[in-house]
């Protein structure tokens, strides 16, 4: 994989980018908390023009959780007697007003996993009760409906099913009047699992390019490449520049697996609002591993977004980090207000350690 | 998001692989690749195998950025 | 963003920081990051400030040692806190690194280690063979170290009360000529680091996330290796990049300091397994713990004689030189990528977590 991170083929790419780039401002956005990792971590804005401009959208699955998820989270875990485990992205975030981590600092127990099979086989080997805070895009959902069909009859596991898809969410930001957008980096481990069809059917919707791309510096280059070959040719369609790991039809099985134990519902994005058919919920059938039907936990009032904070503007590219007023002092990643500021992967974040 | 990276698959173990990162190795679950084989590459993310990366499919995305970067 | 507006904002923060300290201890803030650097600097540092005529270098510069000056003699004294679990793990244990950490605290301040204490805080129920395996690793190091260990103290708490052994170790040392200090790099110097970064952290991370490699903790003691490069001369800044590894010590240096560390990142040596591990499960190898490596600055006449005299040492086969000492921007590490890119390297929070976005 040398040559997508070579730096010769950067610079030929730059180059040929230059070369096509036209004089007005062109807005590319993704929406995939490693494509912006991808960009700041090896300075791609700086190498870019200045007029084509990368904006980051609501890729962060953390970041769009909602507070009463996470409140609802923290509450379980410290008043019931049981195991929260979570993926490490979600460990530090703020719900309304603290998180998982000072629950776990306050004596609760919280566990970190790497994948949900982990969660699976501690409840094989207690008698607690083991619930999964279940997030992520369609990239993670196939592994979590695959341990649901394995283990629903484990009587003591069960997950909290705060999944987000994002061709809806591509769908509102641009049916969005004012959220100006001229192409779009799909994501590409997304893709691996839903193909690349989805993304047709928005370019033609929208008359917008699409292109599928991959997450070293050059695969990213070359998508922003074939944006702007659409552009000028006028011919806004699905291409994938990412076909070592997302193929047209996707993974035929996981999709499988995702129908059978997951269906649509609308669902909040946290700073955003409720965006149409966008969230999962597991099916009737699976009632039985619902976190949040099994334990009676009441959450009196949740919050979103602290007033003033920027986050939601933030993640749906209308404004920058930069032009919110807590960003980098009464908000910060050791003492965050917002969401964007705890991920990795959140706008916030890196503006704040990158820029 | 998502962090998936390749691996090579080294031997199969019922619903999981042994995989190897370039030295690195785990047991994933290959539940949702089950047609992969000693050999083959993998993508994996969050302790999962999520696509057989086909040889043929590298081979292409080789092809496709010839392609792109002459044309240009 | 202006960095001008980072940087005021940021250090304004520092300085406010002791009303931003959370009210419960968190793991975050042992883990060598930002949060652990607010709650020295601006809660443990000042409550502990006590100023004395013998104190050359007191507990406000958070020098890796504080420095007694006798006129004739200035001696470096340093003490540590260890606790690890597990407590044996590939490359090293518990025991050798309670005492390497306090001796290369010494060695890196320019001080030659001439005697160790010890206090050992033992669980009830901890196993004796354990204890024995600990002092054994212990002894091993300060003998190849040649430093004795000359005090020290045992408690037993009750079972559930801590966890299996806590070692606590502190060191004096002599300063040999000049001391090394952390405010000392000049715009021009050379960036050195004594060889891969993330060693420890990452091998633990493997360990603990059940992956198979040949990672092991690179923990190593250097006093040794730095009475070498002392004789060389021309070092004006060091740190052992313990906590927290690379970023939040390089970070420190160039505050302290008051320049820009520029520094290339493909010079920068990774273990490849490790680099990938980092990609796997994303946790920066540049973010995770060292415990036998030095981030230096050298005079650049002096800079390949250094560079040499490590490389043929075998705690630092894998020296690099990573970069160069500017003046702007102050007090920050600027990062050039593989690709050309740049970017300032900051500080991370604090306990990094595999993630899966």
């Amino acid at each position: 994989m040398l040559e997508f991170r070579d730096k010769t083929t950067t610079e030929a790419l730059i180059k040929e980018i230059r070369k096509i780039s036209p004089e007005n401002n062109i807005k590319v956005m993704h929406v995939c908390g490693t494509h912006e990792m991808t960009i700041t971590r090896w300075g791609l804005r700086g190498l870019l023009p200045k007029n084509i401009k990368l904006i980051c959208g609501p890729g962060c699955p953390v970041c769009v959780t909602s507070s009463s998820e996470i409140d609802f989270a923290i509450k379980l875990v410290k008043e019931k007697d049981v195991i929260l485990t979570t993926f490490g992205d979600m460990f530090r975030v703020p719900g309304t007003g603290s998180s998982l981590s000072e629950a776990k600092s306050q004596g609760a127990d919280v566990r970190v996993i790497y994948g949900i099979d982990e969660a699976a086989k501690i409840a094989t080997k207690t008698e607690k009760q083991v619930v999964h805070f279940s997030i992520g895009f369609e990239t993670t959902v196939p592994s979590i409906a695959s341990e649901i069909l394995e283990s629903k009859t484990l009587k003591n596991f069960s997950i909290i099913c705060s999944h987000r898809l994002i061709p809806p969410a591509m769908d509102y930001l641009l049916s969005s009047e004012d959220i100006e957008i001229d192409g779009f980096i799909c994501p590409g481990h997304v893709s691996t699992i839903i193909g690349c069809e989805p993304y047709g059917v928005l370019a033609e919707k929208f008359a917008k390019p699409m292109v599928v791309g991959g997450f070293e510096p050059n695969d990213m280059l070359l998508s922003i490449l074939m944006i702007l070959k659409q552009i000028k040719a006028e011919r806004p369609e699905v291409e994938n520049e990412y076909t070592r790991a997302a193929k047209k039809e996707g993974n035929i099985l996981a999709k499988k697996m995702m129908n059978d134990v997951f269906e649509t519902c609308d669902r909040g994005w946290r700073g955003i609002g409720i965006i149409p058919n966008s969230g999962l919920r597991l099916k009737d059938e699976f009632m039985e591993l619902d976190g949040e039907k099994k334990f009676k936990i009441e959450i009196r009032k949740s919050q979103d977004l602290r007033p003033g904070c920027k986050c939601g503007e933030i993640m749906k590219g209308k404004a920058i980090p930069q032009d919110c007023r807590y960003f980098g002092k009464a908000c910060t990643p050791e003492n965050p207000i917002g969401a964007c500021i705890v991920s990795a992967e959140g706008p916030c974040y890196i503006a704040y350690n990158y820029s | 998001m998502c962090l998936a990276i390749p691996a090579e698959v080294k031997k199969i173990k019922g619903e999981y692989a042994l995989v190897d990162f370039g030295g690195l190795k785990k047991d994933v679950k290959i539940v949702l690749t089950p047609e992969v084989k000693v050999g083959d590459y993998v993508l994996v993310h969050a302790g999962f195998s999520i696509h057989e990366m086909d040889k043929e499919e590298a081979r292409e995305s080789l092809e496709l950025w010839k392609e792109i970067l002459s044309t240009t | 963003m202006e960095t001008g507006t980072a940087k005021r904002t940021k250090e304004e923060l520092r300085k406010k920081g002791s009303r931003r300290i959370p009210r419960t201890i968190q793991l975050s803030q042992g883990a060598g990051g930002s949060m652990m650097e607010a709650l020295i600097e601006n809660l443990i540092a000042k409550r502990l400030d006590i100023k004395s005529s013998f104190v050359g270098s007191g507990i406000d510069k958070l020098e890796d040692a504080g420095i007694i000056d006798l006129g004739d003699i200035k001696l470096a004294f340093t003490t540590d806190g260890c606790t690890v679990d597990p407590m044996f793990y590939p490359g090293g244990s518990l025991g050798s690194l309670s005492v390497g950490a306090t001796i290369n605290d010494l060695a890196v301040m320019g001080a030659k280690p001439i005697a160790i204490s010890f206090g050992l805080i033992l669980e009830e129920g901890l196993p004796l063979d354990i204890l024995e395996r600990t002092l054994d690793r212990m002894s091993a190091v300060c003998k190849e170290s040649g430093v004795p260990i000359i005090t020290g103290d045992t408690k037993v708490m009750e079972k559930g009360k801590v966890d299996k052994l806590v070692i606590n170790t502190a060191g004096i040392g002599i300063i040999q000529g000049d001391i090394i200090s952390d405010y000392g790099a000049q715009p021009g110097d050379k960036i050195l680091v004594s060889g891969t970064m993330g060693d420890h952290g990452m091998s633990l991370v493997a360990l603990r996330f059940g992956f198979q490699s040949n990672l092991r903790s690179d923990e190593a003691p250097l006093w040794h290796m730095m009475e070498q490069l002392l004789n060389i001369g021309g070092i004006t800044s060091a740190k052992d990049a313990t906590r927290g590894g690379f970023s939040p010590n390089i970070n420190e240096l160039a505050r302290k300091s008051n320049v820009c560390f520029y520094v290339y990142e493909d010079k920068i040596p990774i273990k490849p397994e490790a680099k990938r591990l980092g990609e796997v499960l994303g946790i920066d190898p540049l973010s995770t713990a060292c415990e036998g490596k030095i981030i230096m600055t050298v005079e650049p006449a002096k800079a390949d004689e250094i560079l040499e005299t490590m490389r043929h040492h075998k705690y630092g086969k894998e020296a690099a030189i990573i970069g160069e000492v500017r003046r702007n921007p102050k007090g920050q590490v600027m990062l050039e990528t593989e690709v050309g890119g740049r970017k300032a390297l900051h500080t991370p929070v604090g306990e990094l977590y595999p993630r899966i976005c």
